[in-house]
């Protein structure tokens, strides 16, 4: 499936997910002299936005629905092991390498 | 500009793109999924330039999700940059408003992680010859491999699963980010949440599900303290 919206409109939400994080980017450089600091409550919530978004993108793609039926297990059980890998590794490529492996063997041979 | 330290910053990087190649090569494979020609998969990497972000927003997009819920997921993953601007701000205090802007353009995690190390413990170097030693190199494998994705995504059957390596990606990115059993609540809180609202309208299940995990991370330590 592809994307719905017309190329315009593509451009335009690049454009602007594109200042937003350019201005993240710049803010403190920027401004520094005038504002030195993250405020200590909002470096609490900070900390934990990486964890529980990444955490929001891979569990949803991991447990998968289809249907009636109960999870796609090809995806559940190469996500589990890919976990393991990047546990053990913490290395990007050897993650797409164990979790592509294992979803071909599951869905070409296995299931 | 010195040399010496502008070499050693590329010196510095060169294992770390063996991590950022693979990387860009799933984001433009992605690009090609949502139906992204080859003219907006350049400009998203040369605009937006976080990977991260790149695939959640392409990942929106390709499910027709609302724009707002495209842009704003994008920014809240990019919102740690925060703490990278904050963190290195002293050490460019000195330079034109120009070559600020510059410097922050290419603000990456691995750009941030390797020169703060190198200005606060390091031997003594020129600031920005090292920082853009490392985090150029950065941008050209990046701007590179999208485009190698890219026009591979479009030529691969959709019954090798290829869009399994986004969540792939994101899940080497997820273990670093847990550290604690603080991160940890906010990870197991925020993805089971994501999982119980992924059948919301308009996508919301990503933006409920990681408010949720950051209020339980945050809650988390503010109970153990």
């Amino acid at each position: 499936m592809t994307t719905g919206y017309p190329d315009p409109i593509v451009w335009l939400a690049i454009l602007a997910i594109g200042v937003l994080t350019f201005a993240i980017r710049v803010s403190f450089i920027a401004l520094f002299g005038r504002l030195d600091e993250i405020p200590a409550r909002a470096k609490l919530f900070l900390r934990y936005v990486p964890a529980a978004v990444l955490a929001g993108l891979v569990f949803p793609a991991f447990l998968t629905f289809d249907g009636a039926g109960g999870p796609a297990m090809d995806k559940l059980l190469a996500g589990g092991i890919a976990a393991a890998i990047a546990w053990r590794t913490e290395n990007v490529l050897a993650t797409l390498l164990a979790g592509m492996g294992s979803l071909w063997v599951l869905r070409f041979v296995v299931l | 500009m010195h040399t010496a330290d502008l070499r050693r910053g590329v010196r510095d990087v060169a294992p770390l793109l063996l991590g950022i190649a693979p990387f860009g090569l799933v984001v433009g494979v992605a690009a090609a999924n949502a139906g992204l020609d080859l003219e907006l998969a350049i400009g998203m990497s040369v605009l937006v330039f976080a990977g991260a972000a790149q695939l959640a927003a392409l990942e929106l997009l390709r499910t027709d999700a609302p724009l707002v819920v495209v842009i704003s997921t994008a920014a809240i993953i990019n919102l740690r940059m925060l703490m990278y601007s904050a963190s290195i701000a002293p050490h460019f205090r000195d330079l034109g408003a120009r070559l600020k802007g510059g410097l922050a353009y290419v603000l990456t995690d691995q750009a941030y992680a390797l020169s703060i190390a190198r200005f606060e413990n390091g031997p003594d170097v020129d600031r920005v010859s090292y920082y853009v030693g490392v985090a150029m190199p950065i941008w050209l494998v990046w701007q590179v491999m999208t485009v190698a994705g890219a026009l591979l995504g479009a030529g691969v059957p959709d019954s090798w699963g290829l869009d399994f390596t986004v969540p792939l990606v994101f899940l080497a990115l997820l273990v670093p980010a847990v550290e604690d059993s603080a991160t940890m609540a906010a990870a197991f809180v925020g993805g089971s949440v994501a999982v119980i609202g992924a059948g919301l309208p308009l996508n919301l299940g990503l933006p409920v599900g990681a408010t949720i995990g950051v209020l339980a991370g945050a809650t988390f330590e503010t109970v153990k303290q």
